[in-house]
């Protein structure tokens, strides 16, 4: 196992200072070399739109999807990193800063079996909605249908941490609020 | 229970631009630029500071029509300036659902004894600073992010670099022994110089601005500690603002490898026109 971070923009010091307090190695991930050997990638907070165009200058994004495809990757993605899953095949869409601007941000509850008390700090956060699947047809409704698709916490009836095969995507920001057990999950 | 509007929220914002470039925009069309170029914020605003400097007279806040064209234009998040204690532009900007407030030298003081209580409103602000007392006075009235002041409109990244290093200086002469004194010298709450102290930092984001005219600008800020920068008049007043904008933030996120500078540098044609610091006849960051 080789985690990396992704550290192009964003919070990654946060995830980074995360898996410190968890005594976990790490490399942050810069450039192509990085992106070669590592076996969980984290995708941090910060700007999708930032993100994609950094990797795709750098040739980083044609790896990733490959690795992707060869099933060598797993990714955990936060907020923005959950909207670059979306990009990279998961069957997720997402309404980005679907929850509003800046003044509708917020923090709260989630409902989880999992991990109960979880809080999620949600940062003009994307709204997920399940794609429908070929296996669930006739899709209605399309929520929760999704192949092979876990949802592991809501807010308000709605999905806002999904696992998908190697994907597992964060509406919210578990760096922000301190959390670890989802790292600790997306790790074991 | 469902919070909103807390400094959690507020800083967490600015936590999300770590590593950007956050570009001054003047029109919708100048915003698409800027977002394509990969900038992760744009700071909407009428006239960039080298127009301000040319023109002279009161600058304010923008015209809210210009505002809604912008944040109809892009999905990353707008910002926009109120003069220094103008508060009730900062109000507007509120009303307008703007996603982060610049309380700015750049624009006119309207109050020149006191800055916004920015504690008391739901968005974030950013505010200018030129040394460790400014930065603090303004994280306790609620700042959740900081930009040195540098001197904006002159493409001169002289200021930037002084205000950097006067801050990194004064956090570094901290003792145990001098907290108090330090307290009551910068007029702020006692724990929040001792959380500098500790952290050997500033609580909050903390970014460049005020100056910066090139790649390798952004990329010095970048090599001293910065986690971003702020450009202003530097793209849209340089000869070829689309691909100076993109090699901007290729450079702040490559900021430690000189190949990748030296190919993203190539062929930008001319930067903004710049000055001297010594012959303005408007020192904004005195403000």
């Amino acid at each position: 196992m080789k985690v990396g971070i992704l550290a192009l923009q964003g919070s990654f010091a946060e995830h980074a200072s995360l898996l410190r307090g968890m005594g976990r190695d790490f490399v942050l991930v810069r450039s192509l070399e990085d992106l070669q050997d590592i076996t969980h990638l984290i995708i941090p907070g910060g700007e999708s739109t930032t993100m994609v165009k950094l990797l795709k200058s750098f040739h980083m994004w044609e790896l990733l999807e490959r690795r992707m495809k060869k099933e060598e990757l797993r990714i955990l993605g936060t907020c923005a990193g959950a909207i670059l899953c979306s990009y990279l095949g998961m069957d997720i869409d997402v309404d980005r800063n679907g929850y509003g601007a800046q003044q509708e941000s917020f923090s709260a509850e989630l409902e989880s079996k999992q991990f109960p008390n979880l809080r999620g700090v949600f940062i003009r956060a994307p709204r997920f909605k399940i794609k429908s699947h070929p296996q669930n047809n006739p899709p209605s409704p399309p929520l929760f249908k999704g192949g092979g698709i876990k949802v592991l916490a809501m807010y308000k009836g709605e999905p806002v941490m999904v696992e998908q095969g190697n994907f597992l995507a964060l509406a919210f920001h578990p760096e922000i609020a301190g959390e670890k057990r989802i790292h600790e999950y997306f790790l074991k | 229970m469902v919070q909103k509007n807390t400094f959690e929220l507020k800083s967490g914002l600015a936590r999300m631009l770590k590593g950007g470039v956050i570009m001054d925009v003047m029109t919708a069309e100048q915003a698409c630029i800027a977002e394509s170029a990969g900038a992760v914020a744009v700071m909407a605003l009428e006239r960039i500071p080298s127009i301000i400097r040319r023109d002279g007279g009161v600058a304010r806040m923008s015209d809210p029509r210009l505002l809604k064209e912008i944040q109809a234009a892009v999905t990353i998040p707008v910002m926009a300036k109120v003069r220094i204690g103008h508060f009730v532009e900062a109000q507007i900007l509120e009303a307008l659902k703007i996603d982060f407030i610049d309380e700015s030298e750049v624009l006119t003081p309207a109050d020149d004894e006191a800055h916004i209580e920015k504690s008391k409103f739901k968005l974030p602000f950013v505010c200018g600073a030129r040394n460790l007392g400014e930065a603090l006075r303004r994280i306790d009235e609620g700042a959740a992010m900081i930009r040195t002041k540098g001197e904006a409109g002159t493409g001169n990244i002289v200021e930037a670099v002084r205000h950097w290093k006067q801050i990194q200086r004064e956090i570094a002469d901290l003792t145990k022994e001098n907290l108090k004194e330090k307290a009551l010298e910068y007029r702020v709450n006692l724990n929040l110089v001792m959380e500098v102290f500790k952290t050997k930092r500033l609580p909050v984001v903390t970014f460049v601005a005020g100056g910066i005219a090139t790649p390798a600008d952004a990329a010095l800020m970048m090599q001293m500690g910065a986690e971003g920068v702020f450009v202003g008049s530097g793209i849209f007043a340089s000869e070829n603002p689309s691909q100076m904008a993109k090699a901007i933030v290729q450079a702040t996120m490559n900021y430690d490898k000189p190949e990748v500078l030296a190919k993203v540098s190539e062929g930008l044609g001319s930067p903004m026109k710049s000055l001297e610091i010594d012959k303005l006849d408007t020192k904004f960051a005195g403000r």
